[in-house]
C-alpha cells in the first residue's frame, strides 16, 4: 500500500446545562415538539442572547481535559447561513478566538500510545430539528417539513482534532476516548444515539512519504463508533481507488449510508461555503481570568491521565495503573480507600485488577455489589505480606470477603485457611518429616540440594497446605546445616 | 390650548392638582390624532382601546392614592419596532404584517410600570432604515410643520405624533441619527443614550452594535422624565451597562459659565444651509456671553464615519435581518422547496432601501471583500473613538448642527440614496463611538422651519449633556408650534 490515509475528527457534544445555551429554557431529550421554547431560542424580533454561565464553565473544563490553551478573552461571532431549523439564520458561534486550542489527547492502538492534537474546542448553540414528511423522509423529495425547536439553544461544543489520525481504528479510538473523557467529565450524556454527541470525520489519502495533504472529503451520518470506523475505511478504500485508477478527488462532503456500507456523495450543489462570520455584537467578549480558570480546574474530576499519573507515583507498575485507570469506579474507590487504610498501593492494585475485577465479571456482579472494603483490602494485603495467607488461600479469602462473609480474618478463620506462622508447631512438623525420610537427608548432606524441595513438599503436604513454603525452606536448609 | 399640548411634566402636575384626569388627557391626545392623523401618518397603529382602559386604570390608581410617578397617566407614543404584547408590531415592513408579539420589550414594559400610557405605534422607516420615514411599507409619515416634507427618520412617525400633539412624548430608536434628526426637523428635543443604558431587550434590530432607544420630547425636562424611567441594567440585553446610573438631573442648573465647548470644525461648510449654520452660530455665541469658553476642535475621521457607517450598519443588518424567512412570523409567500418560499418571502415582503442594505452588508462581510469593507470600517470606528478622546481632553462637550438642513420636501431625496444618507452626517459618529448625543431646537429658518442643535457628550456623561442642553432650551426660548396644533 503506497498511500497513507489522513484523518481528523470534529466532534460535537450537547452539554447537560440545565438552561439552553442563551436562553432560560430547559435542555431535554425526547420532549413533545416545541414545548422547550421562547423568543429568543425561536429567533424572535428583538430577542437578545445571554450566555449560560455554566455552559462557559463546561467548556472551559473539556479543554483542560484535553490539555488545551484556555483563551483568557474569547470572542462569540455569528455564522451566516440560510436553514429552515436554524431560527436566527446564523448561529451563534466562535471562529478565530475559541475557548480552547492546542491540545492533545493520548490514545492507544495495539499497546502503541500516541497524542492525537487537538486544534480547537468552542462554543456555540445547537440548531432545531427538521422532519420531512413523505418522500422517504429525504429534504428534496419531501412533500412537507415539520420543525421542532426544543433542541435549538442547546449548548454545543464543536472539538476539532489535528488530522494526526492514520487509520479508522485510531479514529474510533479517539473518538472514544472523548467520548468517555466528556462522559467522565459529567458534562454531557454524551450517548451517540440520541444524537448528544455527534461524530463528522474528514478523510484524506497521500503518498506514503509526503507531507502534503491529499483532497479531503467530510463523512457525516455515522450513528455508532462501528460505522465511524467502517465509513473512514470504506473512505479510504474509495479513495485510494479512485486515485490507483488514475482518477481524481473532489472536495465535498459524503453520508454513510450504514445499510449498503458505503458513504454517497451528497447530490446539492455545493459552492463554497462563506458564512460571512463577523463579532456577534449582541454580546460581549468572554472573559475567563486565571482566578475563574483555577476555580473551574479545583472543580474538575480527576481525569484518566491525572489518575494514571497518581497511580504510578504510589508505586504501582504501569502496566496495573493502565488496568486500573480503566477499572469501573467502584473498583477505583475501593483501591483509593484500601491505600488510605494502609494497603501496599503496588499489591491493592494486583489484587483488584487481576483477581477481583475477574471475579466480579465471572460471577455476574455489579462492581459497586462487591462487599469487599478498603478496610477489608488493606488487612488481606497485610496478611499476605505477614505470610498468614498463602497467595492461594488469599485467593479464597477475597472471594468469601466479596460474598459479604466478614473481614479478611474472619473468613480466613472460617475457611480454616491461615498459614502456620507459629514457629514451634512449624519445627514439630519439620522435625517429623526429617525423621520419616533419613535418606533424603542424607543425599543433602551428600551435596544434593536439590532435594530440599522434596522435604519442603512433604512438610506442605503434612501441614495440609497451610505452612509457608518460604519459611519452611528456610527451617529446613538451618536445621540441615546446623548439624 | 388642548391638554395634548402640554408638556409631559404639566400634564404631570395637572393629574396630580386634579385639574383634568387621565382620561381627559387621552381623549385630548386622541382627538388630536383624529384630527390629524389623515394628513400625517404618524401612527401606524392606535391603541384606542387600551390606551382608554389604561388611563381609566391610572386614574383609579391615582385616585386611590398609588402615584407611580410622573408619568403616571401620560400618553406616549411607541416606534413600531418596539415589541409590544398583543399589540401588532410590523416596522413598517410587510414581512411583519400582522404580527404581534408575545411579549413587551424591556423599555415598554418600564414605561408601563411607571403608568405611561402607550398611545400607539408610530410609523418609521422600514426596519429604521431611512432617514425620512418614507421607506415605510404603510405610506410616508409628513411633517407638521409643513405636510409637504418629510419628518425626518427614521423615527418620523414618533417625531410627528409628539409635535402634532398626537402623545405627549415618544420612544424612537437611533442607530445613526433615528432620534435627534427627526427631532431636530419637528422642532422637539431628541436624545439618543449612552449605549447599553437602555435595554435593547424587544427593539428589533437594525445594527445592534449602534441601536439606542431613546426619548422625543418638546422639552428636555420630558426627555429626562422618559429617560428616567427606561433606563437602567438588564439582565436580558448582555450589552447593557450593569455599573452604576448617572443621576441625569445632578448638574442642572449650573449653566455653562467655565465649560469648554468645542465646535466640530468638519460638521459645517459645502452641503449646509445658512440658515441652520446661523443660527448654530447665534446659539454659540449665547453661550459664550453666558461664560462658556468656546473653540473650534478637528475631528478629521468625522469625515469617513458616513462610509463607515454604511458598512458596519448594512453588515450587522444583513445577519439582524435574516430571520425574516417566512419559517416562524410573518409574511410567507409560498414556494416549491423551503429555499424558494425563504426567496419569495423576503423578495416580497422588504422594501428597495432594506434590500439594497442587506445587499451592502452581505457583500460587506463577504470572503475576500471583508478585510477592504467591514474589517476597514472597524478600523475606522476605533479611529472615530480616538478622535472622540482627543476632543474631550481639549473641551467638555461637542456642538454642531443636528442635521445640515432643515425638513426637506417629500420625493426630494427618494432617488438619490447617497443624498438620503447624507442627512445623518452630523448624528452618525456619536453612534459609533457609543456616546450620548441630544437635539435641542433654537429656531426656524425663514421658511418657519425648525433648526436642531446638537450637544455630543463622552460616554456615561448625561448629567453634563442634560446640563448644556438645558441651557440652550433657555437661551433659545423656542416656543414656537406647528400649525396643524393651532387651528
Amino acid at each position: 500500500m503506497t498511500w497513507e490515509p489522513v484523518i481528523g475528527i470534529e466532534v460535537h457534544v450537547e452539554l447537560r446545562t440545565d438552561s439552553k445555551m442563551f436562553c432560560g429554557c430547559a435542555v431535554s431529550f425526547g420532549e413533545e415538539p416545541n414545548v422547550n421554547v421562547c423568543p429568543v431560542c425561536l429567533g424572535l424580533p428583538g430577542s437578545l442572547p445571554v450566555p449560560n454561565r455554566r455552559a462557559i464553565e463546561w467548556i472551559t473544563e473539556i479543554g483542560l481535559a484535553l490539555n488545551c490553551q484556555i483563551s483568557p478573552v474569547s470572542v462569540f461571532h455569528r455564522k451566516n447561513y440560510f436553514y429552515a431549523d436554524l431560527p436566527k439564520n446564523y448561529q451563534i458561534s466562535q471562529y478565530d478566538v475559541p475557548v480552547a486550542h492546542d491540545g492533545w489527547l493520548e490514545i492507544t492502538v495495539d499497546g502503541e500510545t500516541r497524542r492525537i492534537g487537538i486544534e480547537r474546542a468552542h462554543m456555540e448553540e445547537d440548531t432545531g430539528k427538521s422532519i420531512h414528511l413523505g418522500g422517504g423522509g429525504r429534504i428534496h423529495s419531501a412533500e412537507a417539513t415539520l420543525l421542532d425547536f426544543n433542541r435549538a439553544g442547546v449548548p454545543l461544543v464543536e472539538v476539532v482534532s489535528r488530522p494526526d489520525l492514520r487509520s479508522a481504528v485510531e479514529a474510533r479510538v479517539y473518538a472514544q476516548e472523548l467520548r468517555a473523557l466528556v462522559a467522565e467529565l459529567g458534562v454531557s450524556d454524551a450517548r451517540l444515539e440520541e444524537g448528544s454527541i455527534r461524530f463528522d470525520a474528514n478523510v484524506s489519502v497521500r503518498r506514503r512519504g509526503t507531507d502534503e495533504f491529499g483532497t479531503k472529503v467530510e463523512i457525516k451520518n455515522m450513528n455508532s463508533f462501528r460505522s465511524l470506523e467502517r465509513a473512514i475505511d470504506f473512505e479510504i478504500r474509495r479513495q485510494v481507488d479512485v486515485l490507483d485508477g488514475g482518477g481524481e478527488l473532489v472536495q465535498e462532503t459524503r453520508h454513510w449510508d450504514e445499510e449498503a456500507g458505503v458513504t454517497r456523495g451528497m447530490r446539492t450543489k455545493e459552492g463554497s461555503s462563506d458564512y460571512r462570520y463577523f463579532t456577534e455584537p449582541d454580546l460581549v467578549p468572554m472573559v475567563i481570568d486565571d482566578a475563574w480558570q483555577a476555580e473551574i480546574r479545583a472543580a474538575m474530576p480527576e481525569l484518566p491521565a491525572d489518575r494514571r499519573a497518581r497511580y504510578l507515583s504510589l508505586g504501582v507498575d504501569p502496566q496495573t495503573a493502565g488496568a486500573l485507570v480503566g477499572a469501573p469506579p467502584a473498583f477505583r474507590r475501593l483501591f483509593d480507600e484500601a491505600v488510605d487504610a494502609g494497603a501496599d498501593a503496588k499489591a491493592a492494585a494486583n489484587w483488584i485488577t487481576g483477581e477481583l475485577v475477574a471475579w466480579a465479571r465471572r460471577e455476574e456482579v455489579d462492581p459497586a455489589e462487591v462487599a469487599v472494603t478498603g478496610a477489608g483490602l488493606a488487612e488481606l494485603v497485610a496478611m499476605v505480606a505477614a505470610a498468614e495467607l498463602s497467595a492461594s488461600a488469599a485467593k479464597d479469602v477475597l472471594d468469601g470477603m466479596a460474598r459479604g462473609e466478614g473481614s479478611a480474618r474472619e473468613v480466613a478463620e472460617r475457611r480454616d485457611l491461615l498459614q502456620i506462622t507459629d514457629r514451634g508447631a512449624l519445627e514439630a512438623v519439620v522435625d517429623e518429616v526429617l525423621a520419616e525420610h533419613p535418606d533424603a537427608v542424607e543425599r543433602y548432606r551428600s551435596g544434593e540440594a536439590k532435594v530440599v524441595g522434596f522435604l519442603v513438599g512433604q512438610v506442605m503436604r503434612a501441614s495440609g497446605g497451610k505452612a509457608d513454603p518460604r519459611a519452611v525452606n528456610e527451617l529446613i536448609r538451618s536445621k540441615l546445616d546446623e548439624t | 390650548m388642548s391638554l395634548a399640548d402640554l408638556t409631559i411634566a404639566e400634564a404631570a402636575k395637572g393629574l396630580r392638582r386634579g385639574a383634568f384626569g387621565a382620561r381627559e388627557l387621552i381623549d385630548a391626545v386622541l382627538e388630536r390624532a383624529a384630527k390629524t392623523e389623515a394628513e400625517l401618518h404618524a401612527y401606524l397603529t392606535i391603541d384606542h382601546e387600551g390606551a382608554r382602559e389604561a388611563a381609566a386604570r391610572a386614574d383609579e390608581e391615582l385616585a386611590s392614592g398609588v402615584d407611580r410617578g410622573p408619568l403616571h397617566g401620560i400618553p406616549v407614543a411607541l416606534k413600531d419596532n418596539l415589541c409590544t404584547e398583543g399589540l401588532e408590531t410590523t416596522c413598517a415592513s410587510q414581512i411583519l404584517a400582522g404580527y404581534h408579539p408575545p411579549y413587551d420589550a424591556t423599555a415598554v414594559r418600564k414605561l408601563r410600570e411607571a403608568g405611561a400610557i402607550p398611545v400607539g405605534k408610530t410609523n418609521l422607516d422600514e426596519f429604521a432604515m431611512g432617514s425620512s420615514t418614507e421607506n415605510s411599507a404603510y405610506g410616508p409619515t409628513r411633517n407638521p410643520w409643513d405636510t409637504d416634507r418629510v419628518p425626518g427618520g427614521s423615527s418620523g412617525g414618533s417625531a410627528a405624533a409628539v409635535a402634532a400633539g398626537s402623545a405627549l412624548g415618544a420612544l424612537g430608536s437611533d442607530t445613526g441619527g433615528s432620534i435627534r434628526q427627526p427631532a431636530a426637523l419637528c422642532g422637539l428635543v431628541g436624545m439618543k443614550p449612552t449605549y447599553g443604558l437602555v435595554s435593547r431587550y424587544g427593539l428589533v434590530a437594525f445594527a445592534s452594535s449602534l441601536d439606542q432607544i431613546g426619548p422625543i420630547t418638546r422639552t428636555v425636562e420630558d426627555a429626562i422624565l422618559l429617560l428616567e424611567a427606561i433606563a437602567g441594567h438588564d439582565p436580558a440585553d448582555a450589552t447593557s451597562w450593569a455599573g452604576e446610573l448617572p443621576d441625569f438631573r445632578s448638574e442642572l442648573g449650573r449653566g455653562v459659565e467655565g465649560l469648554r465647548i468645542g465646535i466640530v470644525e468638519e460638521l459645517s461648510g459645502d452641503g449646509y444651509e445658512p440658515a441652520v449654520l446661523a443660527a448654530v452660530d447665534a446659539m454659540v455665541s449665547s453661550l459664550e456671553a453666558e461664560g462658556a469658553r468656546v473653540q473650534e476642535v478637528s475631528l478629521p475621521t468625522f469625515d469617513v464615519a458616513l462610509s463607515a457607517y454604511y458598512l458596519i450598519a448594512p453588515a450587522e443588518a444583513s445577519a439582524n435581518l435574516a430571520r425574516f424567512d417566512g419559517v416562524r412570523y410573518g409574511l410567507r409567500v409560498p414556494g416549491a422547496t423551503t429555499e424558494e418560499m425563504m426567496a419569495r418571502t423576503r423578495a416580497e415582503g422588504f422594501g428597495p432601501e432594506v434590500i439594497r442594505r442587506i445587499l451592502l452588508g452581505t457583500y460587506a462581510l463577504s470572503a475576500g471583500y471583508y478585510d477592504a469593507f467591514y474589517g476597514q470600517a472597524h478600523r475606522v470606528r476605533t479611529l472615530i473613538t480616538r478622535d472622540f478622546a482627543r476632543a474631550y481632553e481639549q473641551v467638555d462637550v461637542l456642538v454642531s448642527p443636528t442635521s445640515p438642513t432643515v425638513a426637506f420636501p417629500v420625493g426630494a431625496r427618494t432617488e438619490d440614496p447617497l443624498a438620503m444618507y447624507l442627512s445623518d452626517i452630523c448624528t452618525i459618529p456619536s453612534n459609533l463611538a457609543g456616546h450620548p448625543a441630544i437635539s435641542i431646537p433654537i429656531g426656524l429658518d425663514p421658511a418657519g422651519l425648525p433648526i436642531g442643535f446638537q450637544v455630543m457628550a463622552p460616554a456615561l456623561s448625561e448629567p453634563l449633556l442634560f446640563r448644556v442642553a438645558a441651557e440652550v432650551e433657555r437661551l433659545a426660548s423656542f416656543d414656537a408650534r406647528p400649525e396643524v396644533v393651532t387651528p
